[in-house]
């Protein structure tokens, strides 16, 4: 799937996250932020690259800014912020 | 005779302030106190420095002069039962070279009564005062209702200030602490911000979540056998906690039940039961609204107490030795119950003890609410970071998933096996959080100790890294 603007989805509430998805310059870039990333690190980037190869996006730039979201939550909103950004603005 | 001095850095000069001493302040202004703030830019210009400060809580409003006078050297050590974020927050980047010394509210009392932590000075915020140094907290504009705390400074310091914005004629007959204590007394503008040292009004929980552990904290009290006539109760002022005692007056109420005596930091909450004639008397070490400094001023049943007498395990007896029931939070509990509530889960200091393990110790029941999961965050664990309050005067914790009881009260379990209480293993409790969170990375902070932490008996029970 091919990202052709720049979209959000999610809030800043506790247990919520905000995603933020822009064009990529030819590659996956993650940029995570998260009150829960000592604890998490890993299992947010896992779940943030899994979720982008279930939407066969390559080309990404994207951002997390996570206020202690489950896993499920996260991915909801990830997929929320890409099927935004797919169409051209 | 006259007390009376005309400025603050006079009543420091005559007290005998000097480089090496320990200076005292209560903390009943909370975040509203502009009496510690205040003292410490006199010292500061005066250039006393290395000094221990003793503070029976320190709040975000006084995190940057404290850390500002780390940084020049003037505090070398302090010593607290409490710290909000702000200056916890420098304390574990490890702004100070020594360790922070956290006591529970009656340890604080105890030890300064058996002189371990002898003070020098004690500044007194008072928001009356008569011109020899009776002093009240229940009238004036920066009125915060009990002084509880401050009796300890004020009986066994060598030098007693205090320090007021409402001066009134003598004698100041309603007084709190009695001139007797009293060396000096200094008037000022103002000692606080009225909307910093009480809040309005203490709301109870909407959170469905909440409400949930709440019911099942009151029908845990009721399946307790605790819940009887001369019943006696402590509850904190967060939400849940609240809600609980609202749902625990619904059930007195409709059974007709008299209780002996609510204790605590007294929330309208509490003194809305006093009013049902839920309780005889409030015994009232620390007022949090001003719902609760109205009534420790009208309401004869209503009564102010000391620390000592709230919780002091030096004292002969405390109030927590006759209590029944007590409800406390946690921010991390592990699977021996053992509690924290000093720290959050990347190691920052964020509260600690207060009256916590001093009420745990002392109730017949102890009862942790606390949500399983905060913000991804299991609350339970293998082990907690710092241990506030030991697991064996902990009874049980109460999630929105089940209620874990502590194997060591095998009567309690007993008792609520025939009601409808969901009881599990507190290991399941854990696996649950586990289930929902995924395992979080096991975090602790391996920098050099920035704290200790003083259960109530005067041991060193945990300690507290810096982050680095």
């Amino acid at each position: 799937m091919e990202i052709l603007s720049s979209a959000v989805s999610g809030t800043m509430e506790s247990s919520d996250c905000m995603v933020s998805v822009s064009p990529g310059s030819g590659k996956i870039e993650i940029q995570i932020e998260s009150i829960v990333l000592n604890q998490f690190g890993d299992e947010l980037k896992k779940t943030i690259e899994n979720t982008l190869k279930e939407l066969d996006v390559s080309n990404v730039k994207i951002s997390l800014f996570d206020r202690g979201a489950l896993d499920l939550v996260i991915k909801s909103r990830i997929e929320c912020a890409i099927e935004r950004a797919k169409e051209k603005k | 005779m006259n007390k009376i001095v005309k400025s603050l850095e006079e009543a420091l000069k005559l007290a005998g302030i000097k480089n090496g001493q320990t200076i005292s302040f209560h903390h009943h202004l909370r975040n509203g106190d502009y009496v510690l703030n205040m003292t410490m830019d006199i010292i500061e210009k005066m250039g006393v420095n290395n000094l221990t400060v003793n503070a029976s809580s320190i709040f975000d409003i006084q995190a940057e002069t404290i850390s500002n006078c780390i940084n020049k050297k003037i505090i070398t050590k302090l010593q607290c039962n409490y710290m909000s974020k702000q200056l916890g927050r420098k304390i574990v980047d490890g702004i100070l070279e020594c360790p922070v010394e956290f006591r529970t509210h009656g340890g604080r009392a105890s030890d300064m009564q058996k002189g371990i932590i002898p003070v020098d000075i004690a500044i007194i915020a008072s928001p009356t005062s008569d011109n020899m140094g009776n002093i009240s907290g229940k009238y004036g504009i920066s009125a915060c209702g009990s002084l509880g705390y401050a009796f300890a400074d004020a009986t066994y310091a060598k030098k007693v200030i205090v320090v007021t914005d409402n001066l009134v004629p003598y004698p100041l007959t309603d007084y709190s602490i009695p001139e007797i204590y009293i060396d000096y007394v200094v008037k000022v503008d103002s000692i606080g911000d009225p909307s910093g040292i009480v809040s309005g009004t203490t709301q109870i929980t909407r959170d469905p979540v909440g409400l949930i552990m709440a019911k099942t904290a009151a029908n845990v009290i009721k399946g307790s056998g605790l819940l009887k006539d001369g019943f006696s109760f402590q509850t904190g002022a967060g939400g849940a906690s609240l809600a609980a005692a609202k749902y625990l007056k619904e059930i007195m109420l409709k059974e007709k039940i008299q209780g002996s005596f609510g204790l605590g930091g007294i929330t309208s909450y509490m003194v809305d039961m006093l009013k049902c004639g839920l309780f005889k008397t409030l015994f009232d070490v620390q007022c949090f609204d001003l719902g609760a400094v109205e009534s420790i001023r009208l309401d004869p049943r209503h009564k102010e107490v000391s620390a000592m007498h709230y919780a002091g395990p030096y004292s002969k007896s405390a109030i927590v030795d006759s209590l029944d029931v007590v409800i406390l939070g946690a921010t991390e509990i592990d699977t021996n119950f053992n509690v924290n509530v000093h720290t959050d889960s990347n190691g920052c200091i964020i509260g600690g003890s207060g009256g916590h393990s001093d009420t745990a110790k002392g109730a017949k029941m102890s009862m942790i609410i606390a949500p399983l999961v905060r913000a991804r965050l299991p609350i339970v664990s293998d082990e907690v970071a710092c241990i506030s309050t030991k697991g064996e005067d902990i009874d049980v914790l109460i999630t929105q998933y089940g209620v874990a009881i502590n194997k060591k009260n095998k009567e309690l379990k007993e008792k609520l096996l025939d009601s409808n209480i969901n009881i599990v293993d507190i290991q399941d409790l854990k696996k649950k959080a586990e289930e929902i969170c995924g395992t979080p990375k096991p975090y602790k902070s391996s920098g050099r100790v920035v704290a200790k932490v003083f259960g109530r008996d005067g041991d060193v029970i945990s300690t507290i890294n810096a982050l680095k």
